[in-house]
């Protein structure tokens, strides 16, 4: 159910889309970061790392993601990333002012001793953002266009490509997440990272992932991660995969 | 040889409140046992079709040692608890914890923050080192200390399965409940065990 208030988020959200900013883009942008205070200039850059909101309600992927699952690991482990990647690069404002796909694109520029906070905490944050926004309400079926013809054209067809994607998931040892990225050749690629990796710090484009931390899903799933992924694949929204395609 | 899931130690709701029935039961039926099957799946027309299971921990890589490993280190975890357990050590135990971390206090807050700040899935261990001396350590996934040589005495799962059902994102508060269940007389046995060898 939207509450005006998540109609007015997701209509912003849409309209950034449609300016071609996409995904990544809207999470970069100080949008999404503590704007400066009232009466300064808005060029003002962000001073620390922010939790966006969730695109729609908790309880908007039931029943294939339950409104509780989604309330906790949105509310209590993205929110944890986000406070521990502050608290870690707390005194280093120009590292606070940067976009994250930046710092992860280029981890090795990232002073040494703040690389494995921002590799952990900064991936955590990133790679959320980009799952929240890999799902809708209503979502699923599959994809069309140039999206459908990349994906046929590398993996054979749509139903092969989903079986790949759906094994590397649940075949994924530990903690991590499962991808479909566009490499620097251009390529589609399905691939998994462990922990909060992010395939930006492996010189890959997400289009689309699946969470497989097992608080993604084990107040529902518990050990049944394949039954997860089986029903995760009705929650996809295929228009913003199309658009990270696209945009990139 | 086949690998057999070993029988949990105590009833399912042994632990209780600390860490409830139905965890334990999906967590030694479900996925102790799978770790069970995956190993016995990929064991034939290797060369570990004959080893014990800790030789394979020892010596494998990749799934089969993640497989081999997890199946001993939750066997390891299990038999490292018993229902009413927590408490001190004593003993050999409690001089040795003591000369290595300077206190019981200090040990159990090193321990407990080697298993809340393991990032992602992992154990926290309290091991025997080479040296003699005891010392707390933190691995990834399904990661044995045997590899690198320590004699593993205590061990901490923090994996999430091992308590998101009852404490979600809280990992802290489900290790300081683990610290009452910790079955002290085993871990005095496997450091005579060690001591002997």
């Amino acid at each position: 159910m939207n509450t005006p208030d998540m109609n007015e988020r997701v209509t912003r959200r849409n309209l950034l889309r449609n300016l071609g900013l996409g995904v990544a883009a809207f999470t970069a942008r100080p949008l999404n970061r503590v704007m400066a205070a009232a009466g300064e200039p808005l060029h003002q850059p962000p001073t620390e790392f922010t939790l966006p909101p969730l695109p729609y309600a908790d309880n908007a992927l039931e029943p294939h993601l339950d409104a509780r699952t989604m309330e906790i690991h949105y509310g209590k482990h993205h929110q944890a990333y986000v406070n521990s990647l502050n608290a870690a690069l707390k005194g280093h404002a120009n590292l606070l002012s940067k976009p994250i796909e930046q710092l992860l694109k280029n981890l090795n520029d990232v002073p040494e001793k703040l690389r494995t906070p921002v590799r952990n905490f900064g991936g955590g944050h990133y790679n959320h953002v980009f799952y929240w926004n890999c799902m809708k309400a209503n979502g699923g079926g599959e994809p069309a266009g140039d999206l459908a013809k990349a994906i046929k054209k590398k993996f054979g067809s749509v139903i092969a490509f989903k079986q790949l994607f759906s094994a590397t998931a649940t075949r994924h040892f530990g903690s991590g997440w499962g991808w479909l990225v566009k490499n620097r050749k251009g390529d589609l690629a399905v691939v998994s990272t462990p922990n909060q990796d992010c395939p930006l710090s492996h010189g890959q484009i997400p289009l689309l992932t699946v969470d497989v931390w097992e608080h993604a899903y084990y107040l529902h799933y518990q050990n049944r991660r394949s039954d997860f992924v089986a029903a995760w694949w009705n929650v996809v929204n295929w228009d913003a995969v199309a658009a990270e395609f696209g945009r990139q | 040889m086949t690998h057999q899931l070993p029988k949990l130690p105590y009833a399912q709701d042994a632990l209780e409140p600390h860490i409830d029935a139905v965890t334990v039961g999906i967590h030694h039926g479900k996925h102790h046992q799978t770790y069970v099957d995956n190993l016995n799946k990929l064991m034939p027309g290797t060369e570990f079709a004959d080893a014990t299971l800790e030789q394979i921990v020892l010596k494998a890589q990749g799934p089969i040692f993640n497989n081999a490993a997890q199946v001993w280190n939750h066997t390891f975890y299990w038999e490292g608890m018993k229902p009413n357990g927590g408490g001190e050590p004593k003993g050999e135990l409690l001089a040795a914890i003591e000369k290595s971390f300077s206190n019981f206090a200090g040990f159990k807050e090193q321990l407990s923050k080697m298993s809340v700040t393991q990032f992602g899935s992992g154990w926290g261990w309290l091991v025997l080192k080479k040296d003699g001396v005891l010392a707390v350590v933190q691995t990834g996934n399904a990661a044995n200390p045997m590899t690198a040589g320590d004699v593993p005495l205590l061990t901490c799962d923090v994996w999430e399965h091992a308590y998101y059902l009852k404490y979600q994102n809280r990992r802290a508060d489900y290790v300081t409940s683990w610290w009452n269940t910790i079955n002290w007389d085993a871990v005095a046995a496997r450091l005579n065990a060690a001591k002997k060898k």
